[in-house]
């Protein structure tokens, strides 16, 4: 099976959809001068470089989404999405309910966030929940590069505007990719690893963070199930409350830091629906409430490491025996 | 266009933002952002686009929603939030759209038309064709950062938008004139290489000479065109509102000029009404914007389970 990168799983998807549909466009800074080969197959018209101005380019893709076309946008660093909030959010976002249904937005907007290339709070910022919470929008974060290819086809190919976080500390991992690679489903997590002790649910890097935590867990005699959520919102749900009903413990892990983070929602949700599964109380091991910072050390003691994973699992695994043992 | 049709329809503007502010007073319908005073802009331009050209509008939609055809009673059912307003009660009065009558993605975000015209501007381009959007803002969302991104854009891309600047000299509650140096806005479309033009705003017959005239150069060269129709808000900025901020002399000065006044005078003048047919139309609007009262109160409002639809396609 082809090994290729997340960063050219994006671009052959962005081509594969492009042969498909011809109503599927692609703009942003750069795009046209960094992505010759969509130039050259489809075209200037269909692939264009913008001025470097966020609010105008995502508000081009609601207006020309609502009136039949499925335009890509690449906004480059997420913290830039700032200057395209009012568009996504109010327009792209809301006007389908507002207006009673008469419209739809059928666009993806890409934006690189994260930490592992030292640029700083103000190009790395993991703002996936702010986008959880505004209504009408759909968000995924990917963690390999079958599935940045898998969801990238899907948001493509869905009616509504979804926001593609790519996490740039995973941009050159390569991975297998098949050639036929279909598209992912938005909203379906995948059971990257199973187990039987303790459930931990991640997305983005956590995801290997999390596999290299089961790892150092399984050779202290714990078994982790490893659950990549792969969507942000919708989040599969029903996925998380069936590994927690196997194992009863949950450690819920995200770069983004932790107040009101995706891990509050999934931890909230577990504890309404599932409380009487759970051994021990729910853990959280997320970026912490700064800034990130630019410094490679800094940025690492920034982002949760699989050492803080696997102490925080083994600290859930006692409680749970001890709780055991006691019964 | 006769200058005749157009009086009728300015008429039924402003009967139907008084009817809105006389049941407001009462108590019985939301407040609005009204038009009146600026009718000439709204049936100047929208009354020399074609049927397949699109319309992008604000919070002080009436004017364009009735010129463009949309039905007085579902208007007044919207804005009353009722089940039978065009979006099912879930724009009220801010935010309507007729998508059916190329009346889209009404946005009431100050600037928002003006960043959503630029990708139906783009629709219209990659289609192919002579369709034109025609984007109506005012002197407030000139002010805005995305004025600059959008009409920019726009120009740099040839898209087929008619930015029309209703120059009202109110941002909501601020004076025109504490906010910017020139007085005429089209005065910036130098800036982007585009063509501008200011026209009175409150001569419909001059409006509908230069919007034409404007869409005509956009159906030839597909490229923007910034045109102002220089106006005057004539009520507040949201109904209920005394105006104790507003200059009296200034006011009377406008209300003086009152576009529904002036086009009434000249085609007396003119030979081309007779107080007896104007009457006689102004019997026709009052029965049309009772009978569209009438349907607004007697419609039912939205089920509750409405609140949970039309999130997602």
């Amino acid at each position: 099976m082809p090994r290729i990168t997340p960063m050219q799983a994006i671009g052959e998807a962005i081509a594969e959809e492009m042969r498909l549909d011809p109503r599927v466009v692609m703009f942003g800074e750069g795009v046209a001068t960094k992505r010759r080969e969509l130039v050259e197959e489809f075209g200037a018209a269909r692939v264009r470089n913008t001025p470097l101005a966020e609010g105008i380019i995502a508000g081009t893709a609601a207006g020309a989404a609502a009136t039949g076309l499925r335009p890509i946008i690449d906004l480059l660093f997420a913290p830039f999405i700032c200057f395209s909030m009012d568009e996504i959010v109010n327009s792209a976002g809301k006007l389908r309910y507002i207006s009673g249904g008469q419209f739809s937005f059928p666009l993806v907007a890409l934006a690189m966030t994260g930490c592992g290339w030292t640029v700083g709070a103000q190009h790395n910022h993991n703002i996936e929940a702010w986008f959880a919470h505004a209504p009408g929008l759909k968000v995924v974060m990917p963690s390999n590069a079958a599935d940045f290819k898998g969801l990238l086809k899907a948001a493509i190919r869905d009616e509504n505007p979804v926001m593609f976080f790519a996490d740039m500390g995973l941009l050159h991992s390569e991975g297998e990719v098949p050639d036929d690679q279909p598209a992912v489903p938005i909203g379906k997590a995948a059971v990257v690893r199973a187990g039987t002790d303790v459930t931990l649910v991640a997305y983005a890097k956590m995801v290997p963070a999390c596999l290299a935590a089961a790892e150092t867990l399984a050779s202290q005699g714990v078994s982790a199930e490893v659950v990549d959520l792969r969507s942000v919102k919708p989040w599969d749900e029903q996925a998380v409350l069936a590994s927690v009903g196997k194992t009863g413990r949950l450690l819920v892990a995200h770069e983004a830091s932790r107040t009101c983070g995706v891990g509050a929602e999934v931890a909230a949700t577990v504890a309404e629906k599932a409380f009487d599964e759970l051994k021990a109380p729910i853990v959280r091991v997320t970026g912490p409430d700064t800034p990130a910072p630019s410094s490679w050390a800094l940025e690492q003691a920034f982002v949760p490491q699989p050492a803080a994973i696997v102490e925080a699992a083994l600290g859930l695994s006692r409680k749970g025996r001890e709780e055991g043992t006691a019964a | 266009m006769k200058p005749i049709a157009m009086l009728e329809r300015m008429m039924l503007i402003r009967a139907f933002e008084e009817k809105n502010v006389a049941l407001q007073a009462e108590g019985k319908a939301a407040g609005t952002c009204t038009s009146v005073g600026q009718e000439a802009s709204a049936v100047g331009v929208v009354f020399a686009l074609e049927p397949k050209d699109l319309i992008l509008t604000n919070h002080r939609s009436a004017g364009h929603l009735l010129a463009r055809g949309a039905d007085a009673g579902r208007m007044m059912a919207e804005i009353g939030g009722r089940a039978t307003g065009y979006c099912k009660g879930k724009s009220g009065t801010l935010h309507i759209s007729v998508k059916d009558l190329g009346v889209i993605l009404t946005s009431t975000i100050v600037g928002g038309e003006l960043s959503l015209a630029t990708g139906v501007g783009l629709s219209l381009s990659m289609q192919g064709g002579d369709a034109v959007a025609a984007c109506f803002f005012g002197d407030g969302a000139a002010c805005e950062g995305i004025f600059h991104e959008s009409v920019n854009l726009a120009a740099v891309w040839n898209l087929p938008v008619l930015y029309v600047c209703e120059n009202n000299q109110w941002q909501a509650y601020v004076r025109r004139k504490e906010t910017m140096l020139i007085d005429h806005i089209s005065e910036r479309a130098a800036g982007y290489g585009i063509e501008g033009r200011t026209v009175d705003g409150n001569d419909v017959e001059a409006v509908h000479a230069a919007a034409s005239e404007a869409i005509a150069a956009i159906r030839k060269t597909r490229r923007p065109f910034l045109l102002e129709t220089y106006t005057y808000r004539l009520r507040g900025h949201f109904e209920p509102d005394d105006q104790s901020y507003v200059d009296a002399a200034e006011l009377a000065g406008w209300k003086a000029r009152d576009p529904i006044a002036t086009l009434r005078k000249r085609l007396l003048e003119r030979g081309e009404a007779t107080e007896a047919s104007l009457d006689a139309i102004a019997g026709g609007v009052r029965e049309k914007i009772e009978a569209a009262a009438q349907f607004a109160a007697s419609s039912p409002f939205p089920a509750p389970e409405e609140v949970l639809t039309d999130v997602y396609a």
